[in-house]
């Protein structure tokens, strides 16, 4: 990946409030990214943090009301994807950008075989003909590395494992060659002798078809094993953003510290007692006015309570939303 | 409990358990085969210890765990725990013994009956069990809630005011109730958000030191278990191919399957990752109601030899306290034929 490559997507101030009953939720508050051809970025956070809602507000997927997409650019194809019709960003949905969630059963149909459901999306945004397009379906499905694919292309989703499934969505998503995927959680629900299978596919995939990804999940190892970069969100903001080595040796924001020290690893050091994040997280209710981790932040001062942080530069591709310097210990110039 | 030596008496023995479900079909629902999800396994569970029970999706974890604990009717095997026999003691006079073993399930939310309060939740065990007056019940109750960490103030609440962690810890202050010895913990974590979690398993830890428990800790998070458990066994398609103290599993896996679980788990620190030699296993878990010929792990082994596909091989102890199933730790080559 050359470094000063065009991004293929770039989000800017993205801002999505929920209307509710109790009142507003502030679930994605100004989230900016940008994605180069052929990386993968992984986004990391507790549950709520709002990585699901980030990933579904640029795709346009959010029914409205409840959800309003407040504000924000969208950059893809020189278009912004926040304002283009309907039938543009469905063109580009599913077809320029796939996408896979987290639960196979509720995303793959239950009433169509398998094959159909490849060859939708083909006929759809490809515009191949019926033969044409049950010949690719069969690739795709060799491609993520499922056995006698021809003959499974007329099975349906029952008859497939949970793994078995998710790579059929992934198959799902790849199919019009995309330029990005984006992937919610897809090996959440999976195994990790079969996670690691998925996870070997990707790098793979990427290198044969130099597209760039976003990887959501709460798994940090899985993060480690595959990302490029990592964006780390929390209360609806990201809170740090770092080349992958870097955020794993050299973490500046308080939560990735706490996120880091709370897992268990199998290689390292055994501790004797696990490190816990004290204290609950953050009820998005209100704009914010101060640092979403205040009231569990161990290095918090009074400038907090008073203001939300910016992303600081730090260099190196490395920003952090946090008033404390980690390198100094202690505050950071205004 | 674990330094005063007491450790080396088992409080729960399973012989060559067996759960075998069967599966029926066609119009005069005819049994037509059966889902051995539990197919012979041996194991103790010392006192004051925490067994991992770990495994992929399906291998027979639950079922493992909730026939030890007498909530089927097993197929066959021996169960001993605090030195009684239950394997065939029927439901009706399992009750009293109820009150020793209890259960922690994985899903918060459903394993609390959404209707009842956490005070009624908490105290149902009491009522069904115990003489206790009201008043005594409602101070146990509070006890409890303190011993778990849930402020006393929430006991007129419904579960759904709590969040992930919260209900998980109403679900253990009620398994603690009758002042059980051994409780089954199953995917106890596995719902919770990475930074719950960690409470949760220190909590365990604490009233494991405090009230002398035992546990059998499920899990298929293999980094949680190493930091839980006192020993752990590796389960494969119905059966334990492996068990092992825990640091002696985690520097050494005997089993293929063992060695092939412990590198697929994705580590952390990308310093250590790079020196990480992964071995990607093909294929899917057979099923269990029709397991391969030989060695249920063939299909899938990466050391497979001709012996493996024909002879099932021995669960036995290979080294002290190490014990494992696979022909690769036959003493003489005369088993074969
Ligand atoms: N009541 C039942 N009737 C028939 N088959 C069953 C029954 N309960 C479990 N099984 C089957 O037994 C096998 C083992 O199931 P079990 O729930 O013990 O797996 P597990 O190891 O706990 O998996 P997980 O990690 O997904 O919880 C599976 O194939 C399952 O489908
Ligand atoms: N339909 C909805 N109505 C109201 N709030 C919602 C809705 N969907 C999500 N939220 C809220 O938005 C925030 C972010 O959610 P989400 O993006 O799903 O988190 P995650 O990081 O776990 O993917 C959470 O506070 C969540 O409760
Ligand atoms: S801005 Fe303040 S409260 Fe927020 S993470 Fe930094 S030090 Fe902690
Ligand atoms: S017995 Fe054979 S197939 Fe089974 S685990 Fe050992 S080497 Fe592999
Ligand atoms: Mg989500
Ligand atoms: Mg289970």
């Amino acid at each position: 990946m050359p470094d000063g490559a065009l991004p293929v997507l770039d989000v800017r101030d993205l801002k999505t409030v929920f209307k509710t009953r109790a009142g507003e939720v502030h679930a994605v508050n100004d989230v900016s990214f940008a994605l180069k051809p052929g990386e993968l970025l992984g986004v990391v956070g507790e549950s709520g943090s709002g990585k699901s809602v980030t990933m579904m507000s640029l795709l346009g997927l959010l029914p409205s009301p409840p959800a309003d997409v407040r504000g924000g650019t969208v950059t893809f194809g020189g278009n912004d994807l926040l304002k283009v019709d309907a039938e543009t960003l469905r063109a580009v949905r599913g077809g320029k950008i796939g996408f896979v969630f987290q639960d196979p059963m509720t995303s793959l149909n239950p009433v169509f075989n398998v094959g159909m459901q490849i060859m939708e999306p083909l006929r759809k945004h490809m515009g191949l003909n019926k033969r044409d397009a049950a010949k690719r379906a069969q690739e795709l499905l060799e491609l993520v590395g499922i056995p006698d694919a021809e003959r499974r292309l007329t099975d349906y989703p029952h008859q497939f494992s949970g793994g078995m499934r998710q790579r059929v969505m992934i198959a799902i998503a790849l199919a019009c060659d995309p330029q990005v995927l984006i992937a919610d959680e897809p090996t959440t629900a999976l195994d990790v002798t079969i996670q690691a299978q998925i996870l070997e596919l990707m790098k793979e995939l990427r290198s044969k078809l130099g597209m760039a990804v976003i990887w959501i999940t709460h798994d940090l190892g899985v993060i480690a094993g595959i990302a490029d970069r990592v964006m780390v969100m929390y209360g609806g903001q990201v809170v740090e953003h770092a080349p992958v080595k870097e955020l794993f040796r050299n973490p500046q924001h308080p939560y990735t510290r706490a996120l880091l020290k709370t897992i268990p690893t199998i290689h390292g050091e055994r501790a004797a007692r696990l490190t816990i994040i004290e204290g609950q997280p953050p009820i998005m209710m209100n704009a914010p006015s101060a640092c979403p981790f205040r009231d569990r932040c161990d290095v918090a001062f009074d400038r907090c309570a008073r203001e939300n942080p910016p992303r600081y530069d730090l260099g190196d591709g490395h920003d952090a939303a946090c008033f404390f310097d980690a390198r100094t210990g202690g505050p950071r110039d205004a | 409990m674990l330094d005063t030596g007491e450790n080396d008496q088992p409080l729960v023995s399973v012989r060559d358990l067996k759960m075998h479900f069967p599966i029926y079909a066609g119009l005069l629902r005819r049994r037509v085969g059966e889902v051995k999800a539990v197919d012979g396994v041996s194991f103790d569970v010392m006192e004051g210890e925490t067994l991992g029970l770990v495994g992929e999706s399906g291998c027979g974890k639950s079922t493992c765990g909730r026939a030890v604990l007498r909530l089927y009717d097993i197929t066959s095997g021996s169960i001993t725990i605090d030195s009684r026999e239950i394997g065939e003691t029927p439901q009706n006079q399992l009750r009293e013994m109820r009150p020793t073993m209890q259960m922690v399930f994985q899903d918060p939310q459903a394993s609390l009956n959404p209707r009842m309060t956490v005070e009624a939740i908490i105290k149902e065990p009491l009522d069904e069990h115990t003489s206790m007056s009201d008043a005594e019940k409602r101070e146990k109750v509070g006890e409890l809630m303190d011993a778990v960490g849930l402020n006393r103030k929430f006991a007129k609440r419904y579960p759904h005011a709590f969040s992930g962690g919260q209900r998980q810890r109403i679900g253990i202050a009620r398994a603690l109730a009758l002042n059980p010895k051994f409780i089954v913990c199953d995917e106890p974590i596995a719902a919770l958000d990475v930074s719950i979690q960690a409470q949760v398993v220190n909590l365990l830890e604490d009233l494991q030191e405090q009230f002398g428990l035992t546990y059998l800790f499920i899990s298929h998070d293999l980094s949680m278990v190493r930091h839980i458990a006192t020993r752990v066994a590796v389960m494969y398609l119905g059966k334990i191919v492996e068990l092992a103290p825990r640091e002696a599993l985690y520097a050494e896996p005997l089993h293929p399957y063992t060695q092939a679980l412990l590198s697929a788990v994705p580590e952390p620190d990308p310093s250590l990752e790079d020196k990480v030699e992964r071995i990607i296993l093909q294929g899917d878990v057979p099923s269990p109601s029709n397991p391969p010929q030989g060695c249920n792990f063939c299909t899938r082994c990466p050391a497979v030899m001709d012996i493996c596909k024909t002879d099932e091989p021995v669960y036995r102890e290979v080294r002290p306290g190490r014990y494992t199933a696979c022909h690769l730790y036959n003493d003489n080559n005369d088993t074969a034929g």
